[in-house]
């Protein structure tokens, strides 16, 4: 007779509880591990690690050009490239025939070097930017014959990158653009409010024009917005779509009034607003202006504003209490507003309402010129010597939109790499998140274009880096403002277990037991075996 | 992350960061004896709005069941004062999200900008890395908790990793977190983010009190933390110079029976310098514009072919309900029904032909 645990009902129990056991550890827990995972997609957090570290190299192609008298023939042999040029042309017929000599790609700029005494500069400048992508720089009294190349060129590189700094990029303008990982320090004020003044980088914005009627009884105003569009706003906006797309609108409001009560002046017979109180114009208006439900783009509003008639004229008065000529104010990332007396243009005593065709040419240059400041078109004076030809018919100059995109390209690659990196920091933190294939082909393709972006402007190509910076952002923007990102954000591990406890415990503990009484039995069983044998 | 430290604060441009103001308001409670929390959020958007924040930059989150409620004395109308001083409800509220759309998780979408791209534009924070945000919630909360309309909650861990991500987006320049609940500081205690300032209106294992109950409405009206905050906001005109730390003082234990709290320490400017308009109003920076672009060509005129193509077409409206012609038109023909005496007389015919068949002595029994 056997002991105890030798019966077949014993056995058949132990190999009950065993099988049950090894089913439970062998097939369930897997099984259960597998369903309960989060779908995760693949994410190529190496090459973003890799980015992150975000080096960027510019180069900008330069050419120096030579005018005939400015270098010796020998040094004339020296030099690889020449180039021959008259100088009985006006600065800009010759800026414009030098522009067709070499039509510069994007991104690039040539400076004609001409000789000290030549009279296409007057007598206190020394370089002359044109409205293209050249500049001409007077090469300096210093440089007579008998100096060699190397002089030569020692001599003109501080020159050529004064230029350089202007017309392209400088090192201000690269560190405001990066200004969101880069700290900043203030004693440039000039840049900071260049920063705050400039929308972001935004692959859309939404341009409203408003005329603000606030006594129709008296005035009936007309103006041509479309063809003042079309003529004035249009080119530039053209020029500038590689960097954004623009939507346009215009309204008229009726009974509109400005905020604050201006402040009669008995000595110029006008009603004064003065800088203080400009600050609280915009709020009572900007709750009547709309907007286009429909796209979350920036909105820039520019207004126009024509006092009535007991307030007329008014004038807008600096911070020093002088009179502003263009009778304009602007605010950062907002708009503009400007003020059109049109007293003027009827005798006082005349039948209201009177009709008023307002000058749009006058209108849409205040209006342009605060469109180039809030687009990120910079203000920085040059220095005393250089001269800038006016900007032409689009009111951009080519060298200034290189500019623009210099600094937007370098913006968005910054706000691209810090998107990527940040969702991929958050996704790894945060294990309960499910990522979705699409949001990984988004991380990659804008992986993907932020590596295009970056080794094409070390290379230069400047419209390239651009476009592929733009898509980096849209791809990135996408990727972590997607709206499944939400779910299981915060799973505490006590509400983990308070959930499976009550489905496992019951189910564990028999087996557990069983087992436990099985290793007990195999215990006794061996001490028995010990016992006997000594 | 690192932040542009701006000291000079002479300049009016530069005394603070920031180019544009939003606010996010968000009542949680629902149900009428939950009055008290309506009216809060209520208060304070109409103090935002006085302050110069426009619609379009406040996101107003409330229940909306008081001033249509069944048990409103006076409908349309929500009070924040004994004897209906003032009316909060008024006839301008914009309300973005009511009702049961007032959950987490929209809120924390709203913060976060994870909005499914359907989404208008006045439900959307679209703030920037130059916005001034104010939050303030209300509500009934508890220790790290705080309960969205009586069916979920939101944790503190959720709202600071939410505002984590509002940092890491630069979706805001600076924070103010105001919270009028029970136990409202346990609310802040996780923050980690740089540029937050939050105050609350109890610490943790205190209860915050309502103010007063008026008897004809039947429930309290306020709560006791921003009943004080808004007599302090009534003194705040958009150009007012005063500074944080008088609101901090705002409410002492003795009005309150709470303590109230603060905390400054993520904060990189001193409190002392951030002025109550930098989050309560929306004061704008001004530049002078100085130059002018030289236009001299004429305005082009539209050319006459595009008008051609474009052909102008009459535009008829069709009557939706063409109620002239339904109160003017003859009766309409029906088709022919025999005459209703018909059908009586047929029947009868056919009961007599049944009666004279079977016998009359039924016919005793019927008539």
């Amino acid at each position: 007779m056997g002991a105890p645990w030798r019966t077949p009902e014993r056995r058949r129990g132990k190999l009950a509880a065993l099988s049950i056991a090894a089913m439970v550890i062998l097939v369930g827990v897997p099984l259960w591990w597998k369903t309960t995972q989060t779908y995760r997609a693949w994410l190529p957090v190496a090459q973003i690690n890799e980015l992150a570290k975000l080096q960027l190299q510019l180069s900008a192609d330069v050419e120096v050009v030579f005018a005939r008298g400015t270098a010796t023939p020998e040094q004339q042999k020296k030099v690889p490239v020449t180039q021959t040029q008259d100088e009985d042309h006006a600065v800009d017929e010759a800026d414009l025939s030098l522009h067709r000599l070499s039509e510069s790609p994007c991104g690039s700029l040539v400076i004609y070097v001409i000789p000290e005494s030549s009279s296409l500069l007057p007598e206190n400048v020394n370089v002359y930017i044109g409205q293209r992508r050249t500049a001409l720089l007077r090469i300096g009294a210093q440089m007579k014959v008998g100096k060699t190349l190397k002089q030569l060129l020692a001599h003109l590189e501080p020159r050529v990158k004064q230029i350089l700094q202007v017309m392209s990029f400088s090192h201000n303008d690269i560190t405001a653009a990066l200004s969101d990982r880069v700290r900043f320090s203030p004693d440039n004020k000039e840049s900071i409010a260049d920063s705050m003044r400039a929308f972001k980088s935004s692959p859309g914005y939404e341009i409203t024009f408003s005329l603000l009627n606030p006594d129709p009884k008296s005035h009936r105003l007309h103006w041509d917005i479309e063809g003042a569009v079309q003529t004035y706003i249009q080119p530039l906006l053209t020029k500038l779509s590689p960097v954004a797309n623009f939507s346009l609108d215009s309204q008229i409001l009726y009974y509109a009034m400005l905020g604050v009560n201006p402040r009669y002046d008995s000595s110029r017979s006008a009603y004064i607003l003065n800088a203080d109180s400009l600050a609280h114009v915009i709020n009572p208006v900007e709750a009547r202006l709309g907007s286009n439900a429909a796209s979350s783009n920036p909105v820039l509003n520019f207004l126009l504003y024509v006092p009535d008639a007991h307030h007329s004229p008014l004038y807008i008065h600096d911070h020093k209490k002088r009179e502003v000529q263009t009778n304009a104010f602007h605010s950062p990332r907002w708009g503009g507003i400007m003020v059109y007396n049109v007293n003027g243009f009827y005798q006082t005593g005349t039948n209201f309402p009177v009709d008023v065709n307002i000058n749009m040419a006058k209108v849409m240059g205040v209006f342009l010129a605060q469109l180039r400041l809030l687009l990120g078109v910079q203000s920085t004076a040059p220095p005393s010597s250089f001269q800038v030809a006016p900007c032409g018919s689009s009111g951009l100059a080519d060298w200034e939109l290189d500019r623009l995109m210099w600094s937007r390209s370098v913006e968005n690659v910054a706000t691209a790499t810090t998107t990527i990196t940040s969702l991929a920091q958050l996704l790894d933190q945060i294990g309960n998140i499910v990522i979705n294939d699409n949001i990984a082909q988004q991380v990659s393709s804008a992986v993907t274009s932020l590596q295009l972006a970056v080794a094409e402007l070390e290379v230069g190509n400047l419209g390239f880096a651009l476009q592929y910076s733009k898509e980096a952002i849209l791809a990135s923007e996408k990727a972590f403002f997607d709206p499944s990102l939400l779910h299981l954000l915060y799973f505490p591990d006590d509400q983990k277990f308070a959930i499976y406890i009550p489905l496992f415990l019951p189910m564990c503990v028999p087996i557990l037991l069983s087992l436990l009484k099985i290793v007990s039995e195999v215990r006794q069983r061996r001490r028995e075996k010990q016992a006997k044998k000594d | 992350m690192l932040a542009i430290l701006l000291t000079d604060s002479a300049g009016q441009f530069f005394s603070s960061g920031h180019t544009n103001n939003w606010a996010v308001l968000v009542c949680t409670s629902r149900f009428w004896f939950n009055y008290r929390h309506v009216a809060n959020t209520l208060s304070v958007y109409r103090s935002v709005k006085r302050l110069g924040i426009p619609d379009s930059h406040i996101v107003l989150m409330l229940a909306d069941d008081m001033a249509c409620n069944h048990r409103n004395p006076k409908p349309a109308t929500v009070f924040s004062h004994k004897n209906m001083e003032l009316n909060v409800y008024g006839d301008d509220v914009e309300v973005d999200y009511r009702g049961y759309e007032v959950t987490v998780e929209n809120f924390l979408r709203v913060l976060t900008g994870r909005l499914p791209p359907s989404t208008p534009r006045s439900k959307r924070l679209l703030s920037d890395d130059r916005s001034n945000i104010l939050i303030y919630l209300t509500g009934h909360g508890g220790n790290g908790f705080l309960k969205f309309q009586d069916s979920e909650e939101i944790s503190n861990v959720e709202l600071a990793d939410a505002f984590e991500q509002m940092w890491q987006k630069r979706r805001y320049n600076e924070l103010l977190f105001i919270i009028d609940t029970c136990q409202g500081a346990s609310m802040y205690e996780r923050f980690y983010s740089p540029n937050l300032m939050a105050l609350a209106s109890s610490q943790v294992g205190e209860d915050s009190l309502s103010h007063q109950p008026d008897l004809a409405i039947g429930v309290h009206l306020m709560d006791r933390y921003t009943f004080y905050l808004l007599e302090f906001l009534e003194d705040i005109h958009p150009a007012s110079k005063t500074n944080m730390n008088d609101l901090f003082k705002v409410c002492p234990k003795s009005q309150c029976v709470s303590t109230p709290g603060h905390r400054t320490d993520l904060f990189l400017r001193d409190p002392g310098s951030v002025l109550i308009t930098d989050f309560f109003g929306s004061v704008r920076k001004i530049e002078i514009t100085m130059e002018t672009i030289n236009l001299t060509d004429p305005i082009k005129q539209m050319e006459e072919n595009s008008g051609n193509d474009v052909q102008t077409e009459n535009n008829t409206y069709v009557d939706q309900l063409p109620v002239s012609e339904i109160i003017h038109q003859k009766p309409k023909q029906r088709d022919w029904h025999p005459p209703d005496g018909f059908i009586l007389g047929l029947w009868t015919l056919i009961l007599l032909v049944f009666f004279k068949t079977y016998g009359v002595k039924h016919l005793k029994h019927v008539f």
